[in-house]
């Protein structure tokens, strides 16, 4: 697949502005701005913006508790996010969804989603829907190499399967589920070759290459949108911080940590194809991030002025007729 | 008897590292459990001290629980951590069809001696999905017993029993108690499934609770002393077996009854208590059983809307005073 010099341009923005999106919650967290709990992705941005950049618009994304990146590279607003993050009556959820659970249904981010593994039924049926209704739509289910352990996505993988339904699951490989290390935990080795146990394509990318995700799950949209079902495509990538703001991390090493930032940063990793190739200089990029901050520190600033919802907006929200 | 100060977390490890060093078959099984010794540390030391006893899994509660139940029907005695009781959802089916009915289904062959051990509740700003109190679907499948224990001597007697016992436990923990501390005896002991325990006494109301509400309905007693109001307040530690008694003898001598739990109001325990003074005691009260649970929906993030939601000090309060201001 062809991607013009804006548009890799305009993909390593979005990596940046996922990145500052993320670095900021962290230091906001840290300083007991954010309640609760918060899991970042930082790492694994070339996944989640190079899978959404050959989505269209009106094209379904089911999102995890690791969802920021997902939700940013499908276009969602940094401002009403933080805003959510903050518990204020202006966050995309009024308050009520917190981190873990953030959604923009007008953006067809059917949800983040507290459970694991609870995505993969949803974009079964939004495949199901598209079918039914008769449109070119697809949808695309991300998940954590532990997520693939749950029944429901055997259920899901199968039923997508015989039904050839326009869905791709996208793997987010991060080598851990929490404390937990793929090599302990997943039978096999690795999420894509399970594919071929429901006879649909399984691809393993470099997950912090930007442009083969891309390319890769490019093929899955082709396919999904003709009509010729689903496939699994693994993005291997790598989890900087700890699986909360707060992991104490006694299952893996600090060089390991540095060892995957020094070498596979996918920020990194592109830049230097981009400026290798002259499509970007350093004035360039240096005006890129500058604009990328200003506009976090802008959607800080509103989301921290923004109301906090009246207590009693608890009780609105749970029936369309009460 | 000497005691020492521990913390639930504390009393829940040291519950399990004496069941474990008296008793082989006792181990532990469920999710992120070696690396941090839990994700809430509640189980401090054991997997150092029995390596092949505390068994990591991957993300597959549903078959967490069913090998659970394999291993408790062929000479085992698994305690299952579900990680958040919220994830309960995802193996109900090996829970209620299987579990709990499979002795009686199977006419009293086997045995199920199973602990599910859960950590539950809000209060954390941890959002819907993980910050309910379910023990209302438990209770309410016959062939489970259901623990609900709040301080930390509590949960230590009740684990040994709970782990003794020959039938499926669901045993609970409040996320917010796990650093709450309290006396614990230095020597063994074991603290029956099926008996409450009068927290503070008093002669004008009756507060029946568990989990983290016993310490707001203490607090509240407090408060309420000194307007001169005696309330009294009785923990079930567990629901099931229910502990009437206790709850008898103390209606008959305050006349009057409030229940409180976390849990949401509608189908909560709480309906059930109040349900079984009124065919039981009705003679003795002086005015209606009343009831305080959290609001009907789903726990939210936002601090004040969470706290809006889940019940406060301030709210037992005010009902203990119109309670006793009907009469
Ligand atoms: C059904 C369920 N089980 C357990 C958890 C607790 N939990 C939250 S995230 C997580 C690890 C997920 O690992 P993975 O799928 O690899 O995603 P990652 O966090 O690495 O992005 C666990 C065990 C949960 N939220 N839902
Ligand atoms: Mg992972």
């Amino acid at each position: 697949m062809k991607t013009s010099k804006k548009e890799k341009l305009s993909l390593l923005e979005k990596m940046l502005m996922v990145r500052a999106f993320e670095e900021k919650a962290g230091e906001l967290f840290q300083q007991n701005l954010i309640p609760g709990f918060i899991h970042l992705s930082i790492g694994e941005e070339a996944s989640s913006v190079g899978t959404c950049s050959v989505l269209r618009p009106d094209d379904y994304v089911a999102s995890t508790h690791r969802g920021h990146g997902h939700l940013i590279a499908k276009g969602a607003d940094p401002q009403l996010m933080f805003a959510e993050l903050f518990g204020k009556a202006t966050g995309y959820c009024k308050g009520k969804g917190g981190s873990m659970h953030i959604a923009d249904f007008s953006l067809g981010i059917l949800g983040a989603n507290g459970v694991v593994g609870g995505g993969f039924p949803i974009i079964v049926g939004a495949g199901l829907s598209i079918k039914l209704r008769n449109t070119d739509q697809i949808g695309v289910v991300f998940f954590g190499d532990g997520a693939a352990n749950r029944g429901t996505f055997h259920e899901a993988a199968n039923m997508a399967a015989i039904w050839k339904l326009p869905v791709i699951f996208v793997c987010e490989n991060n080598l851990y589920a929490s404390t937990t290390p793929v090599a302990y935990s997943l039978a096999g080795g690795s999420v894509a070759a399970r594919a071929s146990a429901y006879g649909i394509p399984g691809h393993i990318t470099d997950g912090n290459d930007i442009l083969e995700v891309r390319k890769i799950v490019a093929r899955a949209v082709k396919r999904a949108r003709e009509g010729k079902g689903p496939s699994i495509v693994e993005n291997r990538t790598y989890r900087y911080r700890g699986h909360f703001e707060g992991d104490p991390q006694k299952y893996r090493s600090k060089q390991e940590v540095e060892s995957f930032r020094k070498k596979h940063d996918p920020i990194e990793k592109f830049k230097r194809i981009l400026k290798k190739e002259g499509t970007l200089s350093d004035r360039r990029y240096e005006d890129m991030r500058e604009k990328v901050a200003l506009k976090i520190e802008e959607a800080v600033r509103s989301a921290q002025e923004a109301p906090l919802p009246d207590p009693e907006e608890a009780l609105d929200d749970l029936f369309v007729n009460p | 008897m000497t005691h020492r100060i521990m913390s639930c977390s504390e009393a829940l490890a040291e519950a399990l590292l004496e069941e474990m060093e008296r008793d082989d078959s006792v181990f532990i099984i469920g999710e992120d459990i070696r690396a941090h010794d839990g994700i809430f540390g509640q189980f401090r030391g054991l997997p150092k001290r029995f390596p092949a006893r505390v068994i990591d899994t991957p993300i597959s509660e549903t078959c967490i629980v069913g090998a659970g139940l394999g291993a408790a029907l062929t000479g085992m005695r698994p305690l299952v951590d579900m990680h958040f009781a919220d994830f309960f959802t995802t193996a109900m089916d090996e829970i209620v069809n299987q579990t709990a009915k499979i002795r009686y289904m199977f006419g009293g062959q086997a045995k199920v001696p199973m602990v599910i051990w859960a950590p539950d509740g809000g209060g954390l700003r941890a959002g819907a999905h993980h910050s309910q109190s379910l023990e209302s679907w438990f209770v309410h499948t016959p062939g489970l017993k259901v623990v609900v224990p709040s301080e930390p001597a509590d949960v230590k007697g009740l684990m040994k029993s709970a782990i003794r016992d020959d039938d499926p436990v669901i045993f609970f923990q409040h996320k917010k108690l796990f650093a709450q501390t309290g006396h614990v005896p230095q020597e063994e002991y074991l603290i029956p499934i099926g008996k409450g325990e009068i927290k503070r006494e008093g002669a004008h109301i009756t507060l029946i609770t568990y989990s983290r509400m016993t310490y707001l309905c203490l607090e509240a007693a407090d408060l309420l002393a000194q307007e001169d109001i005696e309330a009294e307040v009785i923990d079930l530690r567990t629901l099931k077996p229910l502990d009437f008694d206790i709850i008898s003898r103390s209606v008959k001598k305050t006349y009057n009854a409030l229940v409180v739990h976390e849990a949401c109001l509608t189908g909560g325990f709480g309906a059930e208590i109040a349900a079984r003074i009124g065919e039981e005691l009705f003679d003795y009260l002086d005015a209606p059983v009343a009831r305080i649970g959290a609001k009907d929906v789903p726990v939210p993030f936002s601090p004040v809307m969470e706290d809006f939601v889940l019940p406060q000090v301030a709210d037992i309060v005010e009902s203990v005073r119109k309670i006793l201001n009907r009469q």
